[in-house]
């Protein structure tokens, strides 16, 4: 055991983390919070949560935060496979399940819903009709030729999703590529080298005059909803509960709602 | 019996480090076989996916080396023979890919041979032919990314060949071209080889430049890294199942290359 | 005349300025020490080289001219090189029978042409083998073949023996002595052993520095040698000095006392086997007669060639026995006595 332990403090000093011992943080005399905290984070809350990250910072000036942003499977698998972190924001409810068969995680919390947009390159696209601003469009209406279009692998949660939707429109056979992550889709679209991709409306936001993006009806029936919790064994557990608590907050969600979320 | 006990002299600050060498690469090989779920491979291995992307990998690593040979050489020729000016400059611009990440590779494709891409926008209005997605996009991704492998070896070779033979040509009447077909080819082939393999092997094992470039689609451009990565997602169990599916058949391959090649070699 | 070339050219710290002239079926010796020119000399006449002006004509065809140079691979030569350089990958028939191919033969004229050429060089049956299973000697003998199965208008041996060991280099000298009679075209031999260019040359031309300082039949050449490069080549101790009558004044100071009258500028060369040595001083009539000391001493077979330094620089052979009776070790002093006759004396 006590090799073990060693040859962990090892691993640790070489991937330049400090021991948790000494940073595990705890009330500092002006009783803000202390030492690091390590956040894992869906990759749709890139832009969200960095600036959460940042307000956390200035609330408590002890206080370093580190986010590291993926799609959410990865970020479960490496949870699972032993990496220290305080706080699991995850894009879906399947991954955050994962942590709790694990039994890393005993209480999670819903903070935000995301749904699928439509999202077109800026300068128009080959394959899809815009609305005609009658109410919601099906994505039936909106996809009329056979645009090339990427949508998430299926193995990560907005690839769930864009499965269901697509199943439901009866367009399961149109995607041309499956990418890594919601963000990859995005990139893709907005390089114009797709005509058409599944992304969540948060994404859609942060890309701004990059991409056009339409609602569809669809879309209701694959809403991810984002749970976040503390993992059993957080080094710095109490940073991390006051940074879930700030995702919560009425703050954390206008946040969230400005960067195109919804409300879970 | 002085050579047995020479060959067995290895010193001691050499053997330690090399026994190290050997544990830090063949570990986690043996960590993943460990870990291996056997009892699934059987039913991984009958999935039509698996074969595909198995199928599709082998595919478009074999056109990639192809690809790599055809331009590869004359390049490798060039940098090692040529004594045009900018040939330093060349030489690192060529080996830029070894550095460069993978993923910003891919991306560096679509800027030249994606549908709004430099080349690529004039490819789709002149003759409608798009290539990200495609399976050629997998060959071209993972030729960008491992032919500087085959560039490299086989300039070396050429700079370590003895230009003379190439003077004995010359004075039997060869021209440059045939001087270089029969005469250089042929001593810097076993380079060549060497390259040829590396380069496979790197394309074989290519992920980044792929997945961005080619994009992930089963059976036209989802190969085994893709395939292990997006399985590692949901299914640790079924990434490694394929990882080693993927190891053992390159594995067999260079093995079988490699006797063959032995085997010529020393009857030479 | 087959070849006329006159050639200057400058690489690295050597300047090369030759002229010279191969009859149709003469072999021209190039002599000189490493560094002389002399490969680069060939390579230009090979074509492997550019010169930086001069002409190269041979039988008739221009093949450089100071503008235009006729690439290697269009000049019909054949050239033979120190190591062999037989290409690994080919058969030793397919080497022999390269250049016949790469010039349009057909394959199974190019063999025949290959397999006549070997059985004449003695490799006769070996035209499947694999170079690197060849012995030295057969390899110099593969590679003679090969530049000559083509018919070349000019014969270019760089070195062709200096890599073979002291036997094998006795019997392929025999051999090559034999081809270059049968040959036609011109030969140029270049080489750093005289006795090679004394058994396979029709006229030698040395060169030192980038110049040609001798040129002369073997036997002129090493008879007369007329610098110090030659006449150590050769054996002799070759003394510049000033004829006086029957004396020459040698440019150091000293007197050689010679059998004949001479006047002005002359070399005086004495064989290694005409001077005596005595451990005291000698009475009698030697009229050369000089105190000198023991330099070095090197064993030639059943004599020891010494070298002495004095008044007058010489080199002697002795016997092994006498050398050991005389306590002959370097810095040793002794007497050395040479007959006037024994003095060869040409000008300079």
């Amino acid at each position: 055991m006590r090799t073990r332990a060693l040859l962990v403090a090892a691993l640790l000093a070489l991937a330049g983390c400090t021991d948790p011992a000494q940073d595990g943080g705890g009330p500092a005399a002006d009783g803000g919070a202390t030492g690091t905290l390590t956040v894992f984070a869906a990759a749709s809350l890139i832009d969200v949560f960095t600036e959460l990250g940042a307000r956390m910072e200035e609330e408590h000036p002890e206080l370093d935060v580190r986010i590291s942003y993926s799609g959410s499977s990865a970020l479960a698998t490496q949870l699972v496979q032993g990496a220290p972190a305080d706080v699991f924001a995850s894009a879906d409810e399947t991954q955050m399940a994962r942590l709790e068969d694990a039994g890393l995680v005993t209480r999670a919390e819903l903070f935000a819903a995301n749904r699928l947009m439509l999202a077109v390159p800026a300068d128009g696209s080959a394959g899809v009709t815009a609305p005609d601003g009658a109410g919601i469009p099906s994505l039936r209406d909106l996809v009329t030729g056979d645009p090339t279009m990427a949508v998430c692998a299926p193995e990560v949660p907005c690839g769930e999703a864009a499965a269901q939707v697509l199943r439901a429109a009866g367009l399961a056979d149109v995607p041309d590529t499956y990418a890594e992550d919601v963000r990859s889709v995005l990139s893709l679209v907005e390089l114009g080298e797709v005509d058409a991709g599944l992304v969540y409306v948060s994404d859609v936001h942060a890309a701004g005059d990059a991409v056009l993006a339409y609602a569809f009806s669809e879309s209701a029936r694959a809403v991810n909803r984002y749970p976040i919790a503390v993992p059993s064994g957080a080094p710095n557990a109490e940073a991390a509960r006051a940074f879930v608590d700030l995702v919560l907050s009425d703050a954390g969600q206008a946040a969230l709602a400005d960067a195109g979320f919804q409300r879970p | 019996m002085s050579r047995t006990r020479e060959g067995a002299g290895v010193p001691v600050p050499l053997l330690v480090p090399a026994a190290l060498g050997v544990a830090f690469l063949v570990l986690p090989l043996l960590g993943l076989l460990v870990r291996t779920p056997w009892s699934e491979l059987a039913g991984q291995l009958a999935e039509p996916a698996v074969g595909e992307a198995l199928r599709l990998s082998l595919v478009s690593a074999t056109l990639a080396t192809a690809l790599s040979l055809v331009l590869g050489v004359p390049l490798a020729w060039v940098l090692a023979r040529s004594r045009a000016r900018g040939r330093s400059v060349l030489r690192a611009l060529v080996t830029v890919p070894l550095v460069l990440p993978p993923v910003v590779g891919g991306v560096a494709l679509f800027l030249v041979l994606g549908r709004q891409g430099i080349v690529g926008s004039w490819l789709d209005d002149a003759f409608g032919i798009t290539i990200p997605f495609t399976t050629a996009a997998v060959v071209i991704a993972e030729t960008f990314v491992a032919m500087p492998f085959l560039v490299i070896s086989v300039e070396g070779a050429l700079r370590a060949a003895d230009t003379r033979f190439e003077d004995v040509a010359a004075t039997l009447g060869a021209g440059r071209w045939t001087t270089f077909r029969r005469v250089t080819l042929p001593l810097v082939a076993p380079g060549v080889a060497a390259g040829a393999v590396l380069c496979w092997a790197r394309a074989l094992g290519e992920f980044g430049a792929t997945i961005t470039f080619a994009g992930n689609f089963p059976g036209t451009t989802q190969t085994m890294p893709l395939a292990v990565y997006l399985a590692l997602q949901r299914d640790p169990d079924a990434a490694i199942v394929l990882s080693v599916v993927l190891l053992a058949v390159s594995l067999a391959t260079l093995l079988l290359l490699r006797d063959r090649w032995l085997g010529r070699t020393g009857a030479a | 005349m087959s070849l006329q070339a006159s050639v200057g050219t400058r690489r690295g710290g050597l300047h090369l300025r030759v002229d010279v002239e191969v009859a149709d079926g003469e072999v021209l010796a190039l002599l000189g020490p490493n560094g002389a020119g002399k490969s680069t000399f060939v390579r230009v006449l090979a074509g492997l080289l550019r010169p930086d002006e001069g002409r190269v004509v041979v039988g008739g065809e221009v093949w450089d001219d100071g503008s235009t140079s006729r690439p290697a691979h269009r000049r019909a030569l054949g050239m033979v090189f120190q190591d062999a350089l037989l290409f690994p990958h080919l058969s030793v028939a397919d080497n022999v029978a390269f250049g016949l191919r790469t010039r349009g033969t057909r394959r199974a004229e190019a063999r025949a042409a290959a397999a006549g050429w070997l059985a004449r060089v003695g490799l006769d049956g070996l035209g499947d083998r694999r170079p690197a299973e060849l012995s030295g000697g057969q390899a110099q003998r593969a590679a003679l073949a090969r530049a000559l199965v083509g018919d070349p208008a000019l014969l270019l041996l760089d070195e062709p023996l200096s890599a073979l060991d002291a036997r094998t280099r006795l019997t392929v000298r025999a051999e090559l002595r034999r081809h270059l009679a049968g040959f036609r075209g011109g030969t140029v031999l270049v080489t750093h052993d005289p006795v090679d260019a004394m058994a396979l040359a029709d006229r030698v031309v040395v060169l030192e520095e980038g110049r040609v300082v001798q040129a002369g039949t073997p036997v002129e050449v090493a008879r007369r040698p007329r610098t110090d490069y030659v006449a150590r080549l050769v054996g002799l101790s070759l003394l510049p000095g000033t004829g006086e009558g029957r004396s020459v004044r040698l440019d150091g100071g000293a007197a050689v006392a010679v059998a004949e009258e001479v006047t002005g500028p002359v070399f005086a060369a004495i064989r290694p086997e005409s001077v005596a040595l005595y451990a005291t001083r000698p009475d009698g009539s030697t009229r050369n007669l000089w105190r000198e000391r023991v330099v070095g001493a090197t064993p030639h077979g059943a004599t020891v060639r010494c070298e002495l330094d004095g008044e007058v620089p010489l080199v002697a052979d002795v016997t092994a026995t006498s050398f050991a009776e005389m306590g002959l070790a370097p810095g040793a002093e002794v007497w050395a006595g040479v007959k006037a006759s024994e003095v060869a004396v040409y000008a300079r």
